[in-house]
């Protein structure tokens, strides 16, 4: 990240105290600072809103929660710690798989619309995609729910029969794959989700590249896929991983399509296509509010704060990689 | 597929509406100006006007609804609110005073009983009164085959994993000259929290002997290993219809065209009826711990033997005091009760939530009863 360098004799803006524009470049000042502090109130607001409504629960014995609340069973091996474990296991699992499927496919289709279809058709493919982000998740649910599944099933059956000696496609015990509300749909669904974000985020950042790398790449003599690993790869790679985590972001929080898809269970196993085996922290959440009594709330909210804590590591970690690659990106 | 939208677009509105439950759940204050009115003429029967304010018992809040927008159109200057914080929650809030009745699954704990005797006004304590009766229906998805005859121990063998073909002998014994195919049956569960569970699982646990080896609790769980778990009563039934052989418990009054099972009562098998859903009331004792004879606190007896009676049915109740000694209150309470036991109020609840109304002679003991609560 280079910035415009300063002479050292020029003065800071803010000492230009007689210009016209001095009132309004101070209100200005002003409005963008709030709006920067409020920000982190309210992340902080939200953090000692969970603590404080999570202690409760986390600073109670196992044995006596689990007496008050109904669906935390410490002597089935369900105390809320153990649940917040699988729960983050099923989280990171069905988060890793829409990654794994739709990043793949969302660079795909931005290094077409950004360097491969013909302009006008890039304009229309740009529009939809931008399109798709804006669908709320609840109608990829019942989408997911009523057409998707039914229609993976068969393929499930057919993963299961040949790749089933592979720990992860193993399939139910009676070897039929009788539903398809398993993770894997719930991963499918969340990728497909993830998908525009993603491709728009990057399409955005390819059409950065600088028009002279690209035509020294190919004045060199590489092949148009040569040129894009080369001068649009190395360029975009910081923006290709913040939107793979904006996606990631989207994915870990999802709710309703998770809820609406998966038939849930607490395990830490790696049975993808296999019902009742996992599911979600905000899918939980939601599955157990309504009926929840006080301290039931309470535990549910220790699970959003390590929800919480999630998502403020995967963005961390994001902010970590693209700070360190961009000084390698050969961008500037 | 038609089916499928529409039921989808129920789904949605019944999340939408726990969301928006969820929301008030939060707000663990009690709401306010629970009995404000502004009414201040004596004949406050005739001229009823002000603000009363309920909560409990989520499994009546579609039934509450009907009951709310009922009485409200025959009193225009009145205002009901019903907060579905749960059983749990209504009854703390009713003993805490910050309501003049609450909605509750459940009986009063004797301590809960003390506690009212304290909340109301003289020392006539706190009376149940039953007025939303649910039977819950198993059905089923078998092609050619719309009822069968089962027993609990059946029923909690097939719905733990026990009996996994539907041409168990078990199952083919119970129903002679019903052509059984060998299919694989798949139990779907309620995966959320559940009042539908919690009285499904005490049914079983109750009448199975010992077939059923879990507690009666809202979070059902199974070792069946082909089962599959669904969010609300919708997305059961949708998955019972869409999967061949499938087996599940839903809302009697959602159970629409899949096959439902009749259970086994004394020596008879008994669907699920209005009638028969309100004769468990006839069919059980008050319970031990009732407050006199106006207090009608049912011991529900799963196990009964009178085979006029469905045992697999939820029975939710209003908590009222005896006496209120605020006029308007009294006024309020009684009247928007009287709506509720009146044919008119439970054809409304039947209608929007398929509940099964009350049966005459019960209507007007309740009727009887809420005359009798007094005002100073």
């Amino acid at each position: 990240m280079t910035t415009t360098e300063q002479s050292p004799d020029s003065k800071p803006p803010s000492d230009y105290g007689t210009h016209p524009g001095a009132a309004a470049n101070h209100a200005f000042k002003w409005v963008s600072t709030g709006a920067g502090s409020l920000i982190l109130i309210t992340l902080a607001a939200v953090a000692t809103f969970l603590l404080m409504e999570a202690w409760p629960a986390v600073s109670m014995p196992a044995a006596e929660l689990g007496e008050s609340v109904s669906f935390i069973k410490p002597e089935d091996g369900q105390s809320l710690l153990e649940i917040i474990g699988f729960l983050v296991y099923g989280t990171i699992l069905i988060s890793v798989i829409a990654l794994l499927l739709g990043t793949p496919v969302a660079i795909g289709i931005a290094l077409f619309i950004s360097h491969f279809a013909p302009r006008r058709l890039a304009q229309g493919l740009g529009y939809l995609i931008d399109l798709l982000a804006a669908v709320p998740s609840v109608v990829y649910g019942l989408w997911g729910v009523a057409v998707l599944v039914p229609f993976l099933q068969p393929f499930y059956q057919f993963l299961a029969d040949y790749l089933g000696w592979i720990p992860i496609f193993a399939p139910p015990e009676s070897g039929e794959v009788f539903t398809g509300r398993v993770a894997l749909s719930a991963g499918i669904v969340l990728a497909i989700m993830i998908i525009p974000i993603i491709s728009a985020v990057s399409r955005e950042v390819f059409l950065q590249t600088p028009k002279l790398h690209e035509e020294a790449a190919l004045a060199m003599g590489a092949t148009r896929w040569e040129m894009i690993r080369m001068a649009v790869f190395p360029f975009g790679r910081s923006g290709m991983i913040g939107a793979t985590m904006l996606g990631l972001g989207r994915a870990l929080g999802e709710t309703m399509a998770v809820l609406m898809i998966i038939s849930p269970g607490l395990t830490f196993s790696s049975h993808i296509l296999q019902p009742n085996q996992h599911n979600t922290i905000a899918a939980y959440i939601a599955l157990q509010f309504p009926e929840a009594n006080a301290l039931g709330v309470n535990s549910l909210i220790a699970m959003g704060l390590a929800l919480f804590v999630i998502t403020l590591l995967v963005n961390m970690l994001a902010r970590w990689v693209v700070s360190r690659r961009s000084e390698f990106s050969g961008a500037n | 597929m038609k089916a499928f939208t529409r039921s989808g677009v129920v789904l949605t509105a019944a999340v939408l509406s726990l969301s928006l439950a969820a929301c008030s759940a939060s707000n663990e204050e009690p709401p306010a100006g629970s009995s404000e009115s502004a009414a201040s003429t004596s004949e406050a029967m005739t001229e009823l006007a002000g603000n009363l304010q309920g909560a409990g018992a989520s499994s009546q809040e579609s039934a509450m609804d009907a009951w709310r927008a009922g009485f409200q159109s025959a009193n225009p200057d009145v205002t009901v609110g019903y907060d579905p914080v749960g059983s749990g929650g209504g009854i703390e809030q009713f003993l805490a005073g910050a309501v003049p009745f609450a909605g509750s699954d459940g009986l009063l704990a004797e301590e809960e009983y003390t506690a009212a005797i304290e909340r109301c006004d003289g020392d006539g304590g706190a009376l149940h009164l039953p007025m939303y009766i649910s039977p819950v229906a198993v059905i089923f998805n078998l092609e050619g085959v719309g009822s069968l005859n089962l027993d609990s121990e059946t029923i909690a063998k097939i719905f733990n994993g026990e009996i996994t073909k539907w041409d168990d002998d078990a199952i083919a014994s119970q129903n002679e000259g019903v052509e059984l195919p060998s299919t694989n049956i798949t139990v779907v569960f309620r995966s959320d929290s559940s009042g539908t569970s919690e009285n499904f699982t005490d049914y079983l646990e109750q009448t199975s002997g010992g077939a059923w080896p879990y507690e009666a609790t809202k979070e059902f769980s199974t070792e069946a290993s082909q089962s599959v778990g669904a969010d609300g009563t919708s997305a059961v039934v949708d998955t019972v219809t869409s999967t061949d052989g499938a087996i599940g418990y839903a809302d009697a009054s959602r159970a629409g065209d899949l096959g439902t099972v009749a259970i086994k009562v004394g020596e008879e098998y008994v669907a699920f009826s209005p009638e028969a859903a309100a004769n468990i009331i006839a069919a059980s004792p008050l319970s031990d711990t009732a407050n006199g004879e106006n207090d009608l606190a049912y011991a529900i007896d799963r196990t009964t033997t009178d085979s006029t009676a469905y045992p697999l049915t939820l029975v939710s109740y209003h908590i009222v005091c005896a006496q209120y000694d605020d006029e308007t209150e009294r006024a309020l309470v009684t009247s928007f009760e009287k709506y509720v036991a009146s044919e008119e109020g439970q054809a409304a609840s039947a209608e929007a939530a398929g509940s099964a109304p009350l049966p005459a002679d019960l209507s007007a003991q309740i009727t009887a009863i809420l005359d009798e609560i007094a005002a100073a």
